[in-house]
Formats: C-alpha cells, structure tokens, sequence
C-alpha cells in the first residue's frame, strides 16, 4: 500500500504518522513545496518576538524522526492529479502514483486587490519566508502598519509592536476579531491596544499603498477617507484562500474547500483531505466549514489517516476554537460564541480590569463561549460544549456567574 | 507498572495541603493560587473535590501542540511541557477538555502536572490519603475516560 501525502504542515504530519502507527509496512510519502523541514506556521509570531529560532518552528523535533519511521519527506509542488490512474503530476513533469491520495495543501494569505501590493516592504505573515523579511524590516522606531485585524492579525500583532515600537492597525470592519469576538469584546481588546500606544483604525478600508518622499518611512497606506500612514513595513493579514488549484480537472469537488464527508474523504475514490484546505464537518452547525485552525488540522490527520488505513471511523466533527494573545491580552472562543436563536446567555463584565466571559446556551447544554483575561482552566468550555454535557440546576448557577464554569465540570463529572 | 493520581474525594477535608505542596515543589512558593492541583469546594454539598490533569491516553493538549513541546515521560506516562520548546500560543489549554493546562502569564509558558517526575508532592502532602499514587488501573479513572471518549471528535477512532 502506498499512501502519498501533498503538503508537510500539522495535518500532512499528524496523518503521515498516524498511518505509520497502524500500517508498519506501508509506503508513506510526503511532497511538500516550501524549502524547510516541516514547520508550524503557528509559532512565526514566536520566531518574530525572539522567543524561539527558526528550528524552533519546526513540527518534531527529534533528529532523524521522520527517517525513523520510514516516512519519505521530498519538495515538490504537485500541479495536477489524474484520479483515474492514480498519479500526481509534480512541476517538472515528474509522475507519482499513489494507493490512497491525502491533500493537506493547507491555505495560502491572499493579497488585498489594491494597487500598490507588489511595493517593496509590503508582506503577508504566512511562511518562514515572509518571516525572515518582515524581520528584517521591523527594526527599532521603524513605523509598521498592520493591514488586517483578524485572528492572526491580532496574534502577530504583538511581535511588530516589540520589534518596532510604532503600529498602527488598519481593520475594514468595525471591530476587532469580528469573527470571534462580541462588541464587548473586541472593544476592550482595542482599548487594551491603544493602552499599549497601537493606533487603531476600526471601519477603514485602505485604498492603496504608495511610495512616500516624506514623513518617515518610504511608502504610505493610504485610506479611503484619505488618510495617509506612513510606513517603512506593511503586514497584511486580510485572510486566507485555500490551495486546491490544482485540483483542476481532477473529479475533486470543491466550495469554499475541498468537500469532505464524515470519513475525510472527497468524492472521488482514494482521496482525502484534511487541515486548513478541507471543508469538513463542523461540530457546532452540523454543516461544512473550512476551520483554518491547528487543532482541527491535526483531528483532520489523524482521522484521514485512520480511514486510509481502513478503520473507517466516523467523524463528528471538530470545534472551532480559538485562542490568541494580543499585546498580552489573553482571549479565547469556543463554538457558537455568539449563540443560537431562543438559547439563553449569561456574561460577567469587569471593563477596568479587562476581563469578561460570556456563556451560551442551548436549553441546559453549552455551546459557545467567548473569554477575554481568562487563562485558567479554560479548555473545560471545550470538554462541556463537545461533551453536550446536560447542566440541570448548573445552568442557573452559571447564568449567575460564569466564571464557575470549571466548578460545574467538577460537579458534573467528579461529584 | 504505571501509577497515577487516584483522588478520593469523600475523604478531603479542603485543608488545601496539596495546592501548597504543589505550588512550593513546581514554582517555590507556597501559593495555592500557582498549584496545578486544585480543591474545589462545593460547599452546599458539603464536599470537596481535589482534581487535576490524569495523564490521559488521548492527550489532546500534545497533539495539538504545534512545536512538540509535550512528551510523554516513559517511566512515569505523565504528559510534560518542555519549557524550552514550548512558545506559549496557549493552544494546548483550549484543547484539554479536562481544563488542567494553565497559561501562566510570567513566565509566557504553560504549566500542568507532570507528577513531579514520579513522586508527587501532593500525594505526600495530603494527610488523609485523599490523594494517592497508585497502581493506575483503579476505576476512578473511568470517569474520566469517559469524559475522554465523549470528546473524540473521531469516536470509534482507535482500531
Ligand atoms: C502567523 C500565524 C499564526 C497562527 N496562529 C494560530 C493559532 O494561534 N491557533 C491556531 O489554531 N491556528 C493558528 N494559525 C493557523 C495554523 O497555522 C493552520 O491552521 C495550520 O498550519 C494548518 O495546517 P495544515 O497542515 O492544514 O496547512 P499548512 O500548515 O498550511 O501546510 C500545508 C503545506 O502544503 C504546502 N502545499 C500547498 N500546495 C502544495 C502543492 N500543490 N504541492 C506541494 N505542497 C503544497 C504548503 O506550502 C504548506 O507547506 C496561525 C497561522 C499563522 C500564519
Ligand atoms: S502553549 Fe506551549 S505546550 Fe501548549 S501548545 Fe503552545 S507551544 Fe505547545
């Protein structure tokens, strides 16, 4: 049996070892396009604070680990895929054939379609290689603007403002993190970041980004309502599109993702999907959803791993979650954080110390969750939203006061 | 054969010796605040419930890992951070359903029992045998595998 896995992220290496684990004789190879050993993009912020070096990004980190495990780890970029002979074609023009087929192409930071993109100094925050550039760029009193105030927008955040001291953040909506987070929320995020000197410009849409001659900083971003920000280093984190172009002509059907059923499998014979590139199951909706999240990437891997090997698990689905650190604000989300229709939600507010917790519920189960300040114990809002856990007489308790949330898990599964 | 945590909860008294042991072993001072055992005190009930990480099989916090900065100990099965592989992105904490990875904002890392290399200190510390490191086939920890199988996003997963 051979098993061929396209793309070296979490979720190609979490099913690559996976099939290892089941499978000791099976032929596993991975074809990844970027030049380094499997990396995590999670941990650029890391690289870019200091905190670790490049190595320190990488996935294992023992030597010789994927040797060990008879795992093949080869660059390429795969173009096309010919479903009806079982073969990848590779640039270059080389063929591989594969048993079972998994694509963990992961996604890909878009650009934002505005004249002015390809400007020196102007970088998503996506690979290793626009991490070594932005780097470079981000140096003492440099001015830098981040384009973007999302998800990972909000976690690099952090890195430029040590690395450069002067950010300003341009989001076009009209708050922070708009997809995980409340007004409430995001309100105290952004006034926690002005706290700490970031400018932040909520409702504003850049128009373009042009050379300067003055003011400091060789380009400006310039606004629609024609501000100008001067800048020696623009950042763009204004989304993500999936890598499955070259799924073209394949049989591979495709939406917002690559469509997987509860097995990780595509519609066509012997292919799977998994990771940032899958539209798969969601927890929360019971619908299909592209995650882009680490967790849901490794779950991916190892359930496509799993069913390659013909165990067939069923999958129920993973839990977008989320949690990031902006500046130093801890913040954290959970499934359907802003509630469902007729649930009931109960929150804790304490603006001056920037903390707050909203609960949602549907009849006495938990849902969704929505954290700001919160670093204990707060995975047991995954553990109760997951497990559907009934809460009887807790729910009141909890409307109450939310912040025993982890004591109505003790109550619920220990008493 | 492996130990593990076993907690009787009937027999805590919520002296809070353990949390003190703890916090004294791991962070060297005696602050319960900065224990990874925590009593909680259920006080309608009457009962007190000391709990912590049991080393579960499933791990969900070193998978999710994304710099492998979680291992499992081969001679004790603890699941430990590496502090010097570990980059602080707090994403192990989301993923344990059991809510016993702290993020711990001083030191930009994450903490979480690791049985203290073998002999945990709040098993010695407890004065009523509450806590005990036994043998780790004792039926307590079905709850939690329980608990455990629920979360699987991947139910029947394991072949
Ligand atoms: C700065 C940053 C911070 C982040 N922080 C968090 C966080 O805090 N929490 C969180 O949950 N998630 C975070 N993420 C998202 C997380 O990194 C992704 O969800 C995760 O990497 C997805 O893994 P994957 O294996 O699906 O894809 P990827 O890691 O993207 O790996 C896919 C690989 O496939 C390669 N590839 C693509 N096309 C081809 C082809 N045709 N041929 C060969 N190879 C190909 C790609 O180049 C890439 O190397 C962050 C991302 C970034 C960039
Ligand atoms: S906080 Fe540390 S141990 Fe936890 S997932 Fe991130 S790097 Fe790994």
């Amino acid at each position: 049996m051979k098993h061929v896995i396209v793309g070296a992220g979490p979720a190609g290496v979490v099913a690559a070892e996976t099939l290892r684990k089941g499978d000791a004789n099976a032929e596993i190879q991975i074809i990844g396009d970027e030049p380094e050993p499997p990396y995590s993009r999670m941990a650029i912020p890391y690289l870019l604070n200091g905190a670790i070096a490049e190595d320190g990004t990488y996935l294992r980190k023992t030597a010789g680990h994927y040797d060990d495990l008879k795992i093949g780890y080869s660059q390429g970029r795969v173009e096309a895929v010919a479903a009806g002979d079982n073969s990848l074609t590779l640039a270059g023009g080389d063929k591989v054939a594969y048993d079972r087929l998994l694509l963990a192409t992961g996604a890909r930071a878009v650009q934002l379609p505005v004249p002015g993109m390809d400007l020196a100094g102007v970088h998503n925050c996506w690979t290793l290689a626009d991490a070594r550039e932005i780097a470079k760029l981000a140096k003492k009193d440099s001015n830098v603007v981040l384009i973007g105030a999302g998800f990972i927008g909000c976690i690099i955040l952090a890195s430029l403002l040590k690395l450069a001291g002067n950010l300003s953040v341009v989001e076009m909506e009209e708050r922070m993190v708009s997809r995980m987070m409340d007004g409430t929320a995001a309100g105290m995020l952004k006034r926690w970041c002005e706290s700490k000197n970031v400018e932040v410009l909520t409702s504003s849409r850049v128009k373009a980004i042009e050379a300067a001659s003055e003011g400091a900083g060789d380009k400006s971003v310039v606004l629609e309502d024609g501000r100008k920000l001067n800048a020696h280093l623009v950042v763009l984190a204004v989304g993500v599109a999936p890598n499955m172009d070259f799924l073209d002509g394949s049989g591979v059907a495709t939406d917002d993702g690559i469509l997987v059923d509860e097995h990780l499998a595509t519609n066509v014979e012997n292919i799977y999907a998994a990771g940032d590139v899958a539209q798969g199951p969601d927890f929360s909706t019971g619908g299909h959803m592209v995650h882009a999240i680490q967790p849901t990437a490794v779950e991916h891997g190892r359930i496509a791993a799993l069913n390659m090997l013909g165990h067939n698990p069923l999958y129920k689905g993973s839990l977008i979650m989320n949690v990031l650190a902006t500046a130093g604000l801890v913040s954290s989300s959970f499934g359907k954080w802003d509630g469902v229709k007729g649930g009931d939600s109960g929150a804790q507010t304490d603006e001056d110390n920037y903390k707050y917790l909203r609960l949602q519920f549907d009849g006495d189960r938990l849902i969704g969750a929505l954290a700001i300040g919160m670093t204990e114990h707060v995975g047991v809002m995954r553990g109760l939203i997951t497990n559907r856990t009934p809460l009887g007489a807790w729910k009141d308790r909890l409307l109450a006061n939310p912040n025993r949330v982890m004591e109505a898990y003790v109550a619920n599964s220990q008493l | 054969m492996l130990k593990s945590l076993q907690i009787n909860p009937e027999k805590c008294t919520g002296c809070l010796q353990c949390e003190l042991a703890c916090s004294y072993e791991n962070e060297g001072l005696f602050n319960p605040a900065k224990s990874r055992i925590k009593v909680f005190n259920f006080h309608d009930q009457g009962r007190m419930v000391p709990y912590t990480c049991t080393q579960c099989d499933d791990a969900w916090c070193m998978s999710a890992c994304p710099v492998d900065a979680i291992s499992v100990d081969a001679e004790t099965g603890a699941k430990v951070v590496s502090d010097a592989a570990c980059v602080g992105c707090k994403v192990c904490t989301i993923a344990c359903p059991f809510g016993t990875v702290n993020y711990n904002a001083a030191s930009g890392k994450v903490i979480k029992c690791d049985l203290c290399g073998g002999d945990p200190k709040c098993a010695s510390a407890c004065p009523t045998e509450a806590i005990a490191y036994v043998d780790a086939n004792w039926t307590g920890l079905d709850k939690m595998r329980g608990w455990a199988e629920k979360t699987d996003s991947g139910a029947q997963a394991e072949a």
